[in-house]
């Protein structure tokens, strides 16, 4: 056990994955020979180590990207490519959506499409063609898998995990993660599954669901209303698609609180799926109106102040949980 | 550029490919238009049935196919089983891929037809992903690619082709240009006439032919599989044809100039092929391949009608390998 960044983690995972299975590659624009020389970039030094035949460099195409590694997964290799921005996937989208997701149903289960697309997403003062979350669109084709870190841990066991599942599984990297997020990383094989979540605080007054970054401003809100007696259970999804349903269910069995907290906007989001879920699930159980805490229906803004106001922050998740918890 | 001339026998299963091609698009007609036999729209390669034969039959079993929404030749002649094929394009439990598909996304990866799409633009990607497979394990195989000349137009041709060109990968591009997209005609989506011209910008060679004359699209074939196995990349192979029976069965090809669809089946390539082989004293061999198509066609409808509906709750099954992971 390593203190490592999320970024040293997802390295360690790909690396690791290369040398176990001569069929895992990489390619992406970049992701070789980069313009930033960064050891918390999770290719950083792959191309010395691995060489480029492994370690593919691409034309800025993200069709082509996505192509390769639909084609060559179906071929039996075990693709792992890289989607610089998360906007950018939907220059990729028709080879995930109508390709990876489908062709295994179309050819009536004779197909298997073991590709991981790491795409990096999170606001990072750039704008929003380059920051946009869109999971939930990726949640809604059935077909896809989805898995979504929050620390280091969980980034290397995730994508080990996505790399050798035999389905495409689009792995959601928050770039401010790669560098702000440390913790202790097991070392060798370590895998975390998808489908199931991770208690990441226990509470009993309410329960929160959410995933990436934003587990780390549910933690903290939940620690500000500790002070105030109020006890929060945060579940950190770690995986989308599956979703362990009942890990939410019992946690929200046991508080009779619900809240859905997600950096992605509100409307047709995966906090939706969520509340939804809930009240189906639970209707009966529930103290309070299942609640989501989620970013404004507006790109992600340029501007500092205007960036942060568009991430919902723990001052908003604490004052939510007060709401729910009046009488 | 250097062709090698065909023996009887390879001469003789051309055009029995073409045979059955026809006989059992010819039965696709027939269900087509009476209502209610097929399920969805009907999409043949009536007219085309030489580049099917002639590319296909130039390949390796170890070379990949990937096809399109126009595919039943292309099927056919990797040696699919026709049965299976029409229970497929009828929905039946039996078919290739259990009625998943239907008519418009046959695949049969144990005949390296590993994929199909009607996107028409992306099988090119798929093929180029699929070679960079054969590539990376230092294999011998080619993937082949069908698309047509409407699909061109797409950005994804584009990428396909140049991250191949690129990376040298062993992928033979072949474009059915039959003179229509949709209710397209050529011109109006391509405005220098030929797809194959675009080789030059990827640095790869291409290459037009008549795509009516199979055995001139063998013998090109041969030779352009023989530059992609040499490790020098990957080929265009423009066949010129035309698509007789319009975008499918359901259309009636009213924007089609009355002279022009009689000029094209003035070079029906089944036909014309027919009387080369007569020509060259071949007639006796051919006596008999015609019932013989229609036999193995008879065959394929029996067993396609026997089979049942799959259950509705079948479509429930094959999205996923695992559903979730087995510690999940």
């Amino acid at each position: 056990m390593t203190v490592k960044s999320t970024g040293q983690a997802v390295a360690e995972a790909l690396a690791l994955a290369m040398e176990m299975d001569e069929g895992v590659f990489l390619a992406g624009e970049g992701i070789g020979t980069s313009i930033h020389v960064n050891p918390h970039l999770p290719t950083f030094g792959l191309l010395d180590r691995f060489g480029p035949r492994r370690v593919r460099d691409t034309p800025v195409s993200e069709a082509a990207i996505a192509g390769l590694a639909v084609g060559a997964s179906c071929m039996g290799l075990k693709p792992v490519i890289e989607v610089m921005f998360f906007p950018f996937i939907t220059l990729a989208s028709d080879m995930l959506v109508n390709h990876a997701a489908k062709l295994r149903y179309l050819s009536g289960g004779l197909s298997s499409f073991p590709l991981t697309v790491r795409v990096k997403s999170g606001a990072f003062a750039a704008g929003c063609q380059h920051s946009h979350y869109l999971e939930a669109w990726f949640a809604h084709v059935p077909g896809l898998k989805i898995a979504y870190p929050s620390n280091p841990a969980d980034a290397k066991g995730l994508l080990l995990s996505a790399i050798f599942d035999p389905d495409p599984v689009v792995v959601v990297e928050e770039m401010p993660l790669y560098w702000t997020s440390h913790g202790e990383v097991p070392e060798g094989d370590i895998r975390v599954p998808l489908g199931r979540a991770r208690i990441a605080r226990q509470g009993g007054d309410a329960t929160l669901a959410t995933y990436g970054g934003a587990v780390h401003v549910a933690l903290q809100a939940a620690e500000t209303l500790q002070a105030e007696n109020i006890s929060l259970e945060v579940i950190d999804l770690r995986s989308l698609v599956p979703l362990d349903t009942a890990a939410v269910i019992a946690s929200v069995r046991k508080t009779g609180r619900f809240l859905a907290l997600h950096d992605a906007t509100r409307f047709c989001g995966y906090g939706a799926e969520l509340a939804a879920t809930v009240a189906e699930a639970c209707f009966g159980e529930l103290k309070a109106p299942p609640r989501r805490i989620a970013a404004p229906d507006i790109p992600v803004p340029f501007s500092p102040p205007q960036e942060a106001f568009y991430k919902p922050s723990a001052d908003q998740v604490a004052q939510a949980v007060r709401g729910m918890l009046r009488p | 550029m250097q062709r090698h001339p065909l023996d009887p026998n390879q001469r003789i299963g051309l055009h029995s490919d073409m045979l059955l091609i026809r006989a059992f698009e010819n039965h696709i007609t027939r269900m087509a238009h009476e209502q209610g036999r097929l399920p969805g729209m009907q999409i043949t390669c009536h007219g085309q049935e030489a580049v099917a034969a002639g590319v296909v039959r130039a390949l390796t079993p170890r070379d990949v196919v990937v096809t399109n929404h126009r595919s039943h030749g292309h099927l056919l002649a990797r040696g699919v089983d026709p049965g299976a094929l029409l229970a497929e394009i009828m929905g039946k439990r039996d078919g290739l891929n259990r009625g998943k598909s239907g008519t418009l996304h046959v695949a049969d990866p144990g005949r390296n037809v590993l994929m199909t799409s009607t996107v028409v633009g992306a099988g090119p990607l798929l093929a180029m992903g699929a070679a960079f497979a054969q590539h990376y394990r230092r294999e011998e195989g080619v993937t082949c690619v069908f698309f047509g000349d409407g699909a061109a137009a797409e950005g994804s041709v584009h990428e396909a082709m140049n991250l191949a060109a690129l990376w040298k990968l062993p992928v033979l591009f072949v474009c059915e240009s039959n003179c229509w997209a949709g209710a397209q005609a050529h011109q109006e989506h391509c405005p220098i006439g030929e797809i194959a011209t675009r080789a030059a910008s990827y640095g790869m060679p291409g290459e037009v032919v008549d795509g009516n004359d199979v055995e001139r699209v063998h013998e090109t074939a041969q030779v352009l599989l023989k530059h992609c196995r040499s490790g020098r990349g990957p080929v265009i192979m423009e066949c010129r044809t035309y698509r007789m029976h319009g975008h499918g069965e359901h259309d009636p090809q009213h924007y089609v100039a009355k002279d022009e669809l009689a000029s094209w089946a003035g070079r029906d390539p089944i036909v014309r092929h027919a009387e080369a082989l007569r020509r060259d004293g071949l007639g006796e061999r051919t006596a008999g391949l015609r019932e013989g198509a229609e036999l193995a066609v008879d065959r394929a409808a029996a067993f396609a009608d026997a089979s049942p509906f799959p259950p509705p709750e079948e479509a429930l099954e094959h999205l996923y390998v695992n559903p979730v992971t087995s510690e999940g």
